[in-house]
């Protein structure tokens, strides 16, 4: 028998007249209203009256448009999620260590995390970089450091991610040049450079060059890569950052797309087919604490991209309509008090993304609200995500939730409200022009400070921080120690570097790269490759572009 | 009438993460304090030289990149250098407990980490200033 939507509406309608005011009589709920983490009000409870607005094709099968239930058509069943732990400290050879530790513990890919200098485009020895080097990531200048980061790891075998955007066009030119003096063939080559400014100027603010420069980079990694790279993810459009900015969930979604229609119209402005293109295009988001409110976004995020891709740019291959991301549990949401609860907190979210179909991830350290993760809490997130994939069984199941009243709601309640920030975008002058006037610095600014006064109010309960509080002291950590030889070991290797450069070839090719930094027709990666083929530092490009391009100042919004 | 009392934030380094710093400026700002943002990517010297020139009570320096203990010294230094002995410095962000009683021996005020609440900040460098007394 099949009830009418107006006959299950009066249905709910009689039970909150009766069962559920006769109960409240006795017993009040806990508050008066009741909102998800990004303040999306719920509802007591759902029905399939509420999927009224949820068109049973927008659902649909997993890889299949619009691709809500997740990519592929088999997902965990065939393979589980990459398992992909970050690191990164001190010199190449030191974070190689960690490397093949991590791969020894069953990881399954490689993501890389570079310090504050590399990330700014500073080499070790520049003034800037003093204190710094190999601190927060690991240290990489020339070549001849990437060699001994990936020394020893089978680059067709394990997918490495290289995280890190202003400098990232240098970065994935070291990792052709060496790929190439391996002998792989880089049409099998797979793995992820991130190289998205956008998001930088919005939320991580990691940028050198002002932004119209910036992009055309990340167009010139684009467009090379879908012509030399076949397999490779040419940047991974990420929320992550903008989300531990102080983001709500729902900007993060909306806010990420915008970049991405960004990133396509740049693209594509080159006369760049979007079906050339938009199959290696990758994401990030980042997993919150709100269990449901996450996996509807990630699904709500699949829908609408696969719209996106087809009603705006045409996209006619599947493959450019789908959307593939990475996730990571939330930093922010770490607390120092009682800090071996973090564990939990970080298995709960990754529980989330495994739900919302993520086809990677990385679970924090438990140690993160202290310093960079030791090995020691680097495995036990490794294990928390290998209890998931080989204990639970949530993997032999494709999308256990779809069908929820609950969650298919909120899903379309998320691609609702996504397209309204996007439109709103587009009214007001699209991603770039909104970057350069703070207008989502603003929203992600706003948002943190509700959450600080939440926290504070205890509206928003932080475990060891608002609730339960529990005065015993915590055992002893043992954080991450900084090697202090990092810098001088690395500088040496720097200058070693520098002495074998061949001045006049150097001049050339700085000459040649100004060149074609001047002229936008051309894609600056060809000539990047030569260069680092031929020693130059990353200083040495970045430099000699800062005297075209100048370097980019924000005016900070608060 | 008593004077605002007057507060530099600043990001000393390459660090970016400017989430807790721009959460605490807006706090003392509607706490009815004086507040001036640097923005990021700045050095001890502008830092100091900023906080003098202002003619502030507090320097407020954010840092997420765990170079605590390469630019508090610093700054201490040029400090002492140019004779400044009535700046409040305190500092914020995510740093290990054994730099936080460093930094405190070296004379930073102190040290506001991820949890610390937003009103918890302004009675803290309120009662640092009222101690310090008048200049």
């Amino acid at each position: 028998m099949n009830k009418t939507i107006e006959q299950i509406r009066a249905e709910e309608k009689d039970w909150e007249a009766n069962e559920v005011a006769q109960f409240l009589k006795k017993q009040a709920e806990r508050k008066k209203e009741f909102f998800t983490l990004g303040d999306i009000p719920v509802k007591r409870t759902y029905t399939a009256a509420d999927l009224e607005n949820t068109p049973v094709e927008d659902i649909g099968l997993p890889g299949r448009y619009p691709f809500t239930r997740g990519p592929y058509p088999t997902m965990y069943r065939s393979r589980p999620w990459t398992m992909r732990q970050i690191a990164g400290f001190g010199t190449g050879e030191d974070t190689n260590v960690r490397f093949k530790f991590l791969i020894a513990q069953g990881q399954t890919g490689i993501s890389t995390d570079f310090d504050m200098p590399t990330l700014m485009g500073y080499d070790s020895d520049h003034p800037m970089s003093e204190g710094e080097v190999g601190r927060e990531g690991v240290a990489i200048d020339t070549l001849a450091d990437m060699e001994a980061l990936l020394d020893g790891i089978d680059l067709e075998k394990i997918s490495v991610s290289l995280t890190i955007n202003p400098t990232a066009w240098i970065l994935l030119a070291m990792y052709i040049v060496l790929a190439e003096k391996r002998g792989y063939d880089l049409n099998k080559l797979s793995g992820t450079v991130q190289a998205d400014i956008l998001k930088e100027y919005m939320a991580q603010k990691e940028y050198i060059y002002p932004v119209a420069p910036s992009v055309r980079i990340v167009r010139d990694i684009i467009t090379h890569c879908a012509k030399t790279m076949k397999r490779y993810n040419p940047i991974n459009i990420s929320g992550y950052h903008i989300s531990e900015a102080g983001s709500s969930p729902l900007h993060e979604a909306a806010f990420t797309l915008a970049n991405l229609i960004a990133y396509v119209e740049e693209v594509t402005k080159t006369g760049m087919h979007v079906d050339e293109f938009a199959p290696r295009l990758a994401f990030f988001f980042v997993c919150q604490a709100d269990f449901f409110e996450e996996i509807a976004k990630f699904r709500a995020l699949r829908r609408c991209y696969a719209k996106i891709m087809k009603e705006r740019f045409g996209a006619k291959n599947p493959e450019s309509m789908r959307l593939r991301f990475h996730c990571q549990t939330a930093a922010a949401s770490l607390t120092k008090p009682q800090y071996m609860i973090n564990v939990v907190r970080t298995g709960m979210q990754a529980l989330a993304a495994v739900l919302g179909g993520c086809q990677s991830l990385h679970t924090n350290g438990y140690d993160e609200a202290f310093a960079i993760p030791t090995e020691d809490a680097m495995r036990m997130a490794l294990r928390t995500q290998q209890i998931i994939a080989e204990e639970t069984n949530v993997t032999q199941v494709i999308d256990p939730l779809g069908g929820s009243y609950f969650v298919e709601s909120l899903t379309t309640e998320y691609e609702n409200r996504i397209f309204e920030i996007i439109k709103e975008i587009d009214e007001r002058g699209g991603a770039i022009k909104l970057m350069e006037e703070g207008w989502f610095q603003k929203h992600i600014a706003d948002f943190a400070y509700e959450t600080a006064l939440r926290k504070q109010s205890g509206e928003k309960p932080v475990i060891g921080v608002n609730r339960f509080v529990d005065g015993t002291p915590d055992p002893e950590i043992h954080t991450h120690p900084y090697d202090k030889t990092t810098a001088e070991r690395q500088i040496a290797r720097t200058k070693r570097v520098r002495a074998g450069q061949d001045p006049k070839v150097m001049a050339a090719l700085l000459e040649k790269l100004k060149a074609v930094a001047k002229d936008e027709s051309q894609n600056i990666m060809p000539v990047t490759i030569e260069l680092v083929r031929a020693g130059a530092t990353m200083g040495d490009l970045v430099e000699t572009l800062r005297t075209i391009w100048g370097t980019y100042r924000e005016t900070p919004v608060y | 009438m008593t004077q605002p009392i007057r507060v530099l934030l600043a990001k000393v380094g390459l660090d970016g993460h400017d989430r807790g710093v721009r959460v605490v400026a807006r706090t003392l700002r509607d706490a009815g304090m004086d507040v001036i943002y640097t923005g990021l990517h700045r050095t001890p010297e502008e830092v100091v030289n900023a906080a003098i020139q202002e003619d502030v009570d507090i320097l407020g320096v954010s840092l997420l990149s765990g170079v605590q203990m390469t630019v508090f010294p610093k700054i201490f230094k040029l400090l002492a250098e140019k004779g400044v002995d009535d700046l409040i410095i305190v500092a914020g962000g995510v740093m290990p407990d054994e730099d936080v009683a460093e930094l405190k021996k070296m004379g930073v005020a102190e040290v506001m980490l991820q949890d610390t609440p937003p009103d918890a900040i302004v009675k803290s460098l309120t009662a640092l200033v009222t101690a310090r007394g008048p200049r």
